[in-house]
């Protein structure tokens, strides 16, 4: 089977984000890693290639540092790398969609097309399906289950309220993966020495015939979320402490 | 003066209560047309709850080509036939799991630009607010296209009547399902459980909990509250809970007018999945846990002690 697994490299979900001018952040002083919901979809392609043989290649669209994710998707098993390169700090999600699609037609025929459900970065739970569109492959996001037989995929996914769904849907496709898949793997040493090894191809997005310029959805500013400071603690025995926090949930707060 | 569509969710043929705080989003100039949009449910039992929140008109969509709910590709066709033949400017509508999946089909299926799980939406400017790395910061984003498409995050808008009366009117589409993805079963687990995304109250509970049974105690509480329970990463991967439970970084997003979390010790990944709530109570042995910095209101004490006594006092004052 071939099988590309596209992950985004994103700054640790712990990291401090400093914002610069209106709407950049110094991607310089925290740290990054690949995508967590990215690493389920690593590795459920590692996994069903090793049942069944075949090759995974990663692919990835950021900066010429974004290599190191890909190193990372390779130290859990992945074969070789995609990096199409970008100058840009944010890449909207319809420019990355064809720049995933070009990549990959220009590299092969995809049995399958994993992703993690969305992007912990920009939160847009979009680029999957714009790649699916692109590639006119069927898609399924968010899944936490997932059997191959007779040429199809089936596929569960949660849908809220403890309802959960069962989805048949035809191969190749495009999943999106989410906790409960599988258990991603932690690398061991060897396997961080061999990945440095494997190779990866480079290609400019401009090089791809795609552009940057005008987005339909473009990043206006970027402003920092104020913390909570100073909660109130309600003090006394247990029942004063509760009884406070009724009232003031009651009364001024005026939430129940 | 525009038209905006409002895709309306129910649950067991009822309208959800968060389409509520999506139809008072709808509203923004006064002057606007709104229309609500129901693939499921009927729009003639819904006319009237829908018209006290400002909806002129209640279109019931459906597929002149069988079932509209036997594929999300079906379902966004349908939805994209209704906004050509409703001249609609916007459709708004939840980002919940239905929601999040069928907004992102019709965005990629028409290529128009989508903001999903916003907290605010300038239908006029068009332009968004929505969350970037995991809540630390909000963007601004500003959307060009014919037709606004927006899927708000539950309960980020609060809900604010405009009654009016509600035509009912139906539209079949003239769409074919591609045939490649089938939803071939939906299986409900607890029926009648108000999904955590859109509860309006949340009772978390974290490691401390010990054991699965446990969340009885906080689900008595919630209960009360018209909310339902939660659960820290750590008590999911200790067993205690389903990860369908599960707040934060690797679970869901949640954004309730009251979020209670019980033996949390309030971490950047727990804090990414609830920091939008209203108001947060923290309930902690630990005096110096790093939550209490960054809460509302604070209770040092064991769960188990002060849970039980929370829900005896809603029991009387309630």
């Amino acid at each position: 089977m071939q099988i590309y697994v596209c992950v985004k490299h994103v700054p640790d979900t712990a990291a401090n984000i400093r914002i610069v001018g209106d709407k950049a952040f110094d991607d310089g002083a925290c740290k990054f890693i690949a995508n967590p919901y990215d690493e389920y979809a690593v590795e459920q392609a590692v996994q069903l290639v090793e049942q069944n043989g075949g090759e995974v290649i990663v692919v990835t669209l950021g900066k010429p540092v974004a290599v190191a994710t890909i190193r990372a998707a390779m130290a859990m098993g992945a074969h070789r790398g995609i990096l199409v390169t970008v100058a840009d700090q944010f890449v909207d999600s319809q420019t990355t969609a064809k720049a995933m699609a070009a990549a990959i037609g220009q590299d092969g025929k995809a049995d399958l097309i994993f992703t993690g459900k969305g992007a912990v970065d920009t939160e847009g739970f979009q680029t999957l399906y714009r790649l699916a569109a692109a590639m006119n492959l069927p898609v399924v996001n968010e899944i936490n289950k997932m059997d191959l037989a007779d040429g199809k995929a089936v596929v569960g996914r949660e849908i809220g309220g403890g309802a959960r769904e069962v989805i048949e849907v035809s191969l190749p496709c495009v999943l999106g993966a989410t906790k409960g898949l599988n258990e991603p793997r932690y690398p061991k040493f060897p396997d961080i020495m061999k990945a440095k090894k494997k190779p990866v191809k480079e290609i400019a997005l401009a090089d791809l015939g795609i552009s940057t310029d005008a987005p339909a959805s473009e990043l206006l500013k970027l402003v920092k979320v104020p913390e909570r400071t100073g909660a109130k603690m309600l003090d006394g025995d247990v029942r004063q402490a509760v009884e406070a926090l009724v009232r003031v949930l009651k009364e001024e707060e005026k939430v129940i | 003066m525009a038209t905006i569509g409002v895709l309306i969710e129910t649950e067991a043929g009822k309208v959800k209560e968060t389409n509520f705080g999506v139809l008072t989003a709808a509203r923004q100039t006064g002057s606007d047309t709104i229309i609500a949009l129901m693939l499921d449910g009927s729009a003639e039992d819904a006319k009237t709850v829908l018209g006290q929140y400002g909806a002129g008109k209640v279109v019931q969509v459906s597929v002149s080509s069988g079932d509209v709910s036997a594929s999300p590709d079906l379902a966004a066709r349908a939805l994209a036939a209704a906004i050509e033949n409703l001249s609609l400017d916007a459709l708004l509508g939840l980002a919940s799991a239905i929601g999040r999946d069928l907004f992102a089909r019709l965005a990629a299926l028409k290529d128009l630009p989508l903001a999903s799980d916003c907290v605010a939406v300038d239908l006029a400017a068009k332009t968004v607010k929505k969350s970037h790395f995991s809540g630390k910061t909000t963007a601004m984003l500003k959307l060009t296209a014919e037709v606004l498409l927006c899927a708000l995050r539950p309960n980020a808008v609060e809900a604010v009547e405009a009654p009016t009366d509600a035509v009912v009117e139906t539209f079949a589409a003239a769409v074919e399902d591609p045939g490649q993805v089938k939803v071939v079963e939906v299986k409900k687990e607890a029926a009648g459980s108000v999904d955590l995304t859109e509860a309006a109250v949340i009772v978390t509970g974290g490691r401390p909990i010990a054991k699965a049974e446990n969340y009885k105690i906080l689900e008595e509480c919630a209960r009360l509250l018209g909310g339902t329970i939660g659960a820290s990463r750590a008590a999911v991967d200790a067993g205690f809970a389903p990860h369908s439970m599960q707040v934060g970084q690797t679970g869901k997003t949640v954004s309730p007018r009251l979020y209670i979390g019980c033996g949390l010790s309030g971490s950047v990944q727990h804090f990414a999945g609830m920091k939008t709530s209203k108001v947060i109570v923290a309930i902690n042995t630990d005096k110096d846990a790093p939550i209490f910095e960054k809460c509302d209101y604070g209770i040092v004490g064991d769960l188990f002690e002060v849970v039980p006594v929370l829900t005896e006092v809603l029991k009387e004052k309630l």
